[in-house]
């Protein structure tokens, strides 16, 4: 394959994955305004702090409101981090990829840009959010879907699940750390009803609000809610799922070639520590550090990926 | 469809016997069926200089245009003849150059003609083929009666809406193919790749590998480079995955560098190379055509073919394909008057109203003058543009064409079109039964361009 399509398929799959964790990010943040009396407009900035584009957004606008942090987010072509800059993205890697997708998978990828392109060119009305955010939610979805019911299960499709991955853990952990200052260890063991909020909101930016009652009976607890988002195997979006895919994508791609890259020896070592690790050695060495120092690797990870497989010329 | 007796001609005859028993609104749906495949399906192409510049749907017609086998083969001969000709002719001009020593060609119109690559001079491409797939335009006036407009001998496009339209009537119309019995277009992706393989250089060994090389996702045609590449199973490529290595072209892959025999490119001659042509070329190879000469590659089509399809060379074309076959033309060339010549000129000034005017080198139906619904001042403005550089110039009288019908809401309309057949050139010819059939959408209008609102249509070619 051309080091030039598996880029393509990495930052297709990356940026359909970012996308659809945005209209979560959002799908939070309103969820948090609609609950909560006396919620303010400053509630958008760990939004756009969790999305990575706070500074970008103060460049543009002077003020922040909850109106112009959405549209940044959702429509505003200006930041690359917008839903729309990210199906469009999206779209042209897929569009450069082509031969390597099946029709259905390319189908879904164009009728998802269509589609969200021709709704988020309109101005948005809050009456019309809810139903806006499910609709991408749904087109990635789809796009997900197709890919999964469709194709080979070879290079092509390694290099498109380590996009996906390597990209939902650094959603995870940003999520995570803009938040970290609520999940530490409290003196009261029972949070607050603020707590609750946010510890809820958090979970929400990663739809996990029920997934985390089924696993720890209900109480939100920081504890067990870092634990879920960042150790738990099963929970998809976790810190530890993502290395797992990971790791295995990349062990096909290695047995496949008959060579492995630096990028093994570093997925293998971050999945270890996600493994041995228990919450408490995590909280207790800096929840704040462990995060900004996973994301660091992730990023290295991901420069060593396209080193070992010339993304690049 | 039909004759002056308002019968239908004999090729349409089982299809205007179903088209009698639809029903208008459903053929209307199956409009918009159609249109909504093209869209999701992304077959779509770029308008240069659009301000919403991205991605256009070509208007489809569902009506297909039919051609008995009997008048099939009499254009096929003729396109062979024609094609073999360009192909000699092109060996000519770039080795011994008898046709210009026999006086029958000026040599100025060669050597000070921009799509001449002196690179090219005493070199013989592989399996002396120069043109490897070639788009014949023609225009049918009447039975029989078959005028070429020009040869598509550089990187003629298209084909995809070939593939695409038949594909297209076949699952919305399954019914009407087995009424008609229609020659296969289908095979052409597996010739293709067969014919490009078939013209391997001297230093491959093994089995050719071939790779379509185009500009990128930009590039208005790149919906057909991804679709030819997809079809034939190989690397779609950009300049910027390749590399001359060890004297040879390489891709670069997820496990390192891998020859190409084959490049089957879709990049003009001024960017191929930017050692060899334009040093600002970021689209090339630095490189290419010192490995092209070396025998270590093959490029298709031959850089400097476009020396034969040039619009001043056209009118030439009766002369070229006596020169070289021996044999007068089988197909009529359109009278072609070139400006540069002072008496040419002067007709056409005086009749600039009933001409068609085209720039020798222009393409995609830009900058060109439609004399007969041009306005007035459009006249006007065309001929002081005329004569300040004639030679930039040919002009066409308008032919008498004959119209095929097009579905529009109320029914059935005439339309202008034109055809242009695919052919591809290795050690044989092969002409694709069909080709692309371009209508000019747009009432009374000659101008089939996509660019300038052109649709495109299934053309069918009847089995015996």
């Amino acid at each position: 394959m051309l080091g030039r399509t598996a880029n393509g398929l990495y930052w297709m799959f990356r940026y359909i994955e970012r996308a659809e964790n945005i209209a979560r990010l959002v799908d939070a943040g309103l969820r948090v305004s609609l609950t909560r009396a006396g919620s303010s407009d400053e509630d958008w900035h760990g939004v756009l702090e969790s999305a990575g584009v706070r500074e970008a957004y103060s460049e543009v606008h002077d003020k922040l409101t909850a109106a112009d942090a959405i549209d940044y987010l959702l429509r505003d072509s200006a930041n690359p981090s917008s839903v729309i800059s990210c199906i469009e993205a999206g779209r042209n890697n897929a569009r450069m990829v082509r031969t390597a997708l099946t029709r259905e998978t390319w189908e879904a990828t164009n009728e998802a840009w269509i589609d969200l392109k021709a709704r988020l060119s309109r101005k948005l009305r809050a009456a019309d959010m809810p139903e806006l955010i499910d609709g991408i939610k749904h087109r990635c979805g789809l796009i997900r879907g197709a890919f999964h019911g469709s194709m080979l299960r070879n290079e092509i499709y390694n290099f498109a699940r380590i996009g996906t991955f390597i990209e939902r853990a650094d959603n995870t952990s940003r999520i995570l750390d803009v938040k970290y200052y609520v999940l530490l260890p409290s003196v009261s063991q029972v949070g607050s009803a603020l707590d609750n909020m946010q510890w809820e909101s958090i979970l929400r930016s990663v739809s996990a609000h029920r997934s985390y009652g089924w696993v720890y009976d209900g109480d939100y607890q920081s504890a067990n809610i870092a634990d879920f988002l960042i150790l738990k195997v099963q929970m998809p979006r976790s810190l530890a799922y993502c290395y797992e895919k990971i790791v295995s994508n990349l062990g096909y791609l290695a047995t496949d070639y008959g060579q492995r890259h630096k990028a093994h020896e570093t997925a293998d070592a971050i999945r270890a520590i996600l493994k041995r690790g228990s919450i408490t050695e995590v909280m207790d060495q800096g929840l704040h550090e462990f995060l900004e120092d996973f994301v660091y690797r992730n990023n290295q990870l991901s420069a060593e990926i396209s080193q070992g497989y010339r993304f690049y010329q | 469809m039909l004759t002056a007796e308002n019968l239908p001609r004999p090729p349409y005859k089982n299809y205007h016997e179903w088209y009698a028993a639809q029903d208008t609104a459903h053929l209307i749906r199956k409009t918009q069926d159609a249109e909504n495949i093209f869209r999701k399906t992304g077959i779509t192409f770029a308008v240069y200089g659009h301000a919403d510049s991205s991605e256009k749907l070509i208007p489809f017609d569902i009506i297909p245009r039919i051609i008995s086998a009997r008048e099939w083969r009499k254009l096929a001969q003729g396109i062979e003849q024609r094609v073999l000709a360009l192909n000699a002719f092109l060996d000519d001009i770039y080795h011994k150059q008898e046709i210009i020593k026999a006086g029958r060609i000026p040599r100025e119109l060669i050597e000070r003609n921009v799509a001449f690559l002196p690179e090219m001079i005493g070199f013989k491409p592989p399996g002396g083929v120069y043109t490897h797939i070639v788009g014949t335009d023609i225009v049918r006036t009447g039975e029989d009666q078959f005028y070429v407009l020009e040869d598509n001998a550089r990187t003629p496009s298209g084909v995809s809406y070939m593939l695409e339209n038949r594909e297209t009537m076949m699952q919305m119309f399954p019914e009407l193919f087995t009424l008609n019995k229609v020659q296969r277009v289908e095979d052409y992706p597996r010739l293709l790749r067969q014919s490009l393989a078939a013209v391997a250089p001297p230093g491959c060994k093994g089995k050719p590998r071939v790779a379509v090389l185009t500009p990128g996702i930009y590039n208005s045609a790149y919906y057909e480079h991804s679709f030819l590449a997809d079809q034939m199973g190989v690397e779609l490529v950009e300049g910027s995955d390749l590399r001359v290595l060890d004297g040879k072209v390489q891709m670069r892959t997820t496990r390192g560098y891998e020859p190409i025999d084959v490049l089957y490119r879709r990049v003009d001659d001024d960017f191929l190379d930017p050692l060899t042509f334009r040093a600002d070329s970021a689209l090339g190879i630095p490189g290419i055509m010192d490995v092209y000469r070396a025998g270590n590659v093959t490029i298709a089509n031959a850089p400097g073919t476009g020396i034969c399809d040039d619009k001043a060379i056209y009118s030439y074309m009766p002369e070229i394909v006596e020169f070289y076959t021996g044999r007068k033309a089988l197909l009529e060339n359109v009278p072609t008057w070139r400006c540069s010549e002072p008496a040419s000129l002067k007709y056409v000034l005086e009749n600039i109203a009933d001409l068609v005017i085209k720039e020798v080198h222009g393409s995609g139906g830009y900058g060109m003058l439609v004399g007969p619904t041009a306005t007035k001042k459009e006249r006007s403005d065309f001929a002081e543009k005329l004569a300040a550089r004639p030679s930039n110039y040919i002009a066409q009288p308008t032919l008498a064409l004959s119209t095929v019908p097009i579905f529009v809401n109320k029914g059935i309309a005439p339309r202008h079109v034109d055809l242009r057949p695919y052919v591809l050139v290795s050690d044989k010819v092969k002409i694709i039964p069909g080709g692309l059939t371009r209508v000019a959408i747009k009432q009374g209008s000659l101008v089939v361009n996509s660019s300038q609102g052109g649709g495109t249509k299934d053309t069918w070619v009847l089995e015996d």
